[in-house]
């Protein structure tokens, strides 16, 4: 498949990748209050059991110079932990009691 | 019977007798004229956290400071000789705002070799100095060389870069900081380089915000989810108890003994906690910085967990046992709005395993800190509200106490200096 976002390794997770490889906490954040619970659980049940195996591929390249599949899938990890405190923790996609407030994140390393 | 040892006065509140144990008054964050009174009592008066020396790394860097309350927008640079200076960024023709990009509310950052107006091409060197007046000869007895930006006191101390809006500060930055926020000098600031920002508007006064973030005594009841993810962690009737609080001057600290979460069972943490090693205290992995490390922990706990030194008027710096921090800065923008900026600085990370702890305890910070800014809008509507004049503080609150004691010392202070018209 030449059109594969992610490591063929991963391949099984070629699904949630259009929608949640994200390369800033804005975009993933936004992403999550805008996804059904539904979707965010299947996300994280196809993926949490193999995030250490994913860690340990990203591992293998330097921070400043990753290939762009290797890329993707960090942020695809980095969207597993913004998911999980949805789905381990407030059991909604909003932070419980988190009223009308927001807090930007406005300046982050990379990836 | 408490868990750690208080003062030989019983309490921490009155081993400081000059506090009191009485109700206090929150009108100081209700009030209009107070919020007004405070801008000049204590923002143009007191040393000011514009930022850190890594944002300067060469000669020519530059940042801008916006202090959206106090109608004033600060340059910090570090010139040609490698000396950081600080100016109002306004241009000295006509008023206009010099230096900004996509709107003038902006803040930017860059590098430079000289200033250049926007508006009528004026430019100024890194110093201040006035070096091009486009068609000068135009001008009635106007000579560059002897007008420029007008200079803000600027002073750096562990690296952090403070300014001072006064005509002359009553105290430099070293003396106005005091013995214990001053012992930290020579902690390994410099190595936390890797940066996480943000930014909040928040509808609550600066003050009531700040309080939040100088007592635990919140977290059991408001923060039930970060005690852990069991019926049993999650009790909002644990007994929070700090090991440690200590006042200087204006300034005020309080130490907690640690939760130390890579010590725990992993049926008590979240999953995503135990996959990235990470969370509420930080990435459990401490990076190794050297040591031994100055000014933290200054009452010796065995298990230390975090130091919280709050430093007059707006800065809050929490060290964290894992060697990592964080700034808090609070600007008030009305009485009953501020905004609210927050930076996490960790040891880079060599490595995605790594960079994943980092982003993990970044996003708790916000999960948690989303809780504390939607509450304490509330907290406002209820003190807006009249309802009751005078409030109860616990020993846990003893800062909220010290804080607002402080705050009402210098306005009043500023208040009889103007009524004496010392003041202009
Ligand atoms: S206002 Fe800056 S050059 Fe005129
Ligand atoms: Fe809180």
């Amino acid at each position: 498949m030449t059109d594969a976002l992610l490591p063929a390794e991963f391949a099984d997770l070629e699904p949630w990748a259009a929608t949640w490889c994200l390369p800033t906490e804005p975009q993933r954040w936004e992403r999550r209050l805008n996804t059904s619970m539904e979707e965010m659980r299947a996300f994280y049940d196809a993926f949490f059991p193999r995030a250490e195996e994913a860690i340990i591929w990203c591992d293998r390249f330097p921070l400043d110079d990753m290939p762009a599949d290797a890329e993707r899938l960090l942020q695809l990890l980095h969207s597993l932990l913004m998911v999980s405190y949805a789905v381990e923790v407030w059991k909604q996609p909003e932070v419980i009691n988190g009223g009308s407030a927001r807090i930007d994140r406005i300046l982050e390393p990379r990836p | 019977m408490g868990r750690f040892r208080k003062p030989a006065e019983g309490t921490w509140t009155e081993h400081y007798p000059e506090l009191g144990t009485g109700p206090i008054s929150f009108e100081d964050s209700v009030s209009p004229e107070f919020y007004e009174l405070e801008r000049d009592a204590i923002f143009r008066r007191a040393w000011l956290y514009a930022g850190r020396a890594e944002q300067l790394p060469r000669n020519g860097s530059y940042f801008t400071v916006n202090l959206p309350g106090l109608r004033t927008s600060v340059i910090v640079t570090r010139d040609k000789e490698g000396q950081v200076r600080a100016f109002h960024n306004v241009c000295r023709h006509r008023g206009n705002k010099l230096l900004w990009e996509g709107t003038p509310r902006d803040a930017i950052s860059g590098n430079a070799r000289q200033f250049v107006c926007k508006y009528h091409g004026w430019r100024y060197g890194l110093d201040g100095a006035c070096t091009y007046i486009h068609q000068e000869n135009e001008f009635f007895g106007l000579r560059k060389d002897a007008i420029g930006l007008a200079p803000i006191h600027c002073d750096t101390w562990a690296g952090f870069i403070f300014v001072n809006l006064s005509a002359v500060p009553d105290q430099t930055l070293r003396d106005y900081l005091g013995t214990m926020v001053g012992a930290l000098e020579g902690y390994p600031f410099d190595r936390m380089t890797e940066r996480y920002s943000f930014r909040a508007e928040n509808n609550s006064n600066w003050k009531v915000f700040i309080d939040a973030f100088q007592e635990y005594y919140h977290v059991p009841p408001l923060h039930t989810h970060q005690l852990g993810p069991t019926p049993e962690a999650q009790n909002p009737e644990y007994e929070f108890e700090a090991a440690h609080y200590q006042l200087d001057g204006p300034h005020r600290m309080v130490s907690t003994s640690g939760t130390h979460k890579h010590t725990w069972p992993a049926e008590h943490l979240y999953p995503a906690e135990a996959l990235t090693r990470s969370g509420s205290t930080g990435p459990w992995e401490a990076p190794d910085v050297g040591g031994p490390l100055p000014g933290v922990n200054p009452s010796g706990i065995k298990r230390w967990g975090i130091d919280n030194f709050q430093v007059f008027p707006n800065l809050e710096i929490l060290i964290y046992e894992r060697n990592w921090y964080v700034t808090y800065r609070y600007w008030p923008t009305s009485h009953n709005t501020h905004v609210f900026e927050g930076d996490l600085y960790f040891v880079p990370a060599r490595n995605a395993r790594e960079r994943l702890a980092h982003e993990y305890a970044a996003l708790t910070f916000k999960e948690y800190g989303l809780q504390d800014c939607g509450t304490l809008d509330g907290t406002q509507m209820g003190l807006e509200q009249g309802a009751f004049t005078e409030f109860p503080l616990n020993d846990q609150e003893i800062l909220v106490r010290h804080f607002h004691k402080t705050v009402g010392a210098w306005v009043d202070a500023y208040v009889r200096e103007w009524e004496r018209g010392s003041t202009p």
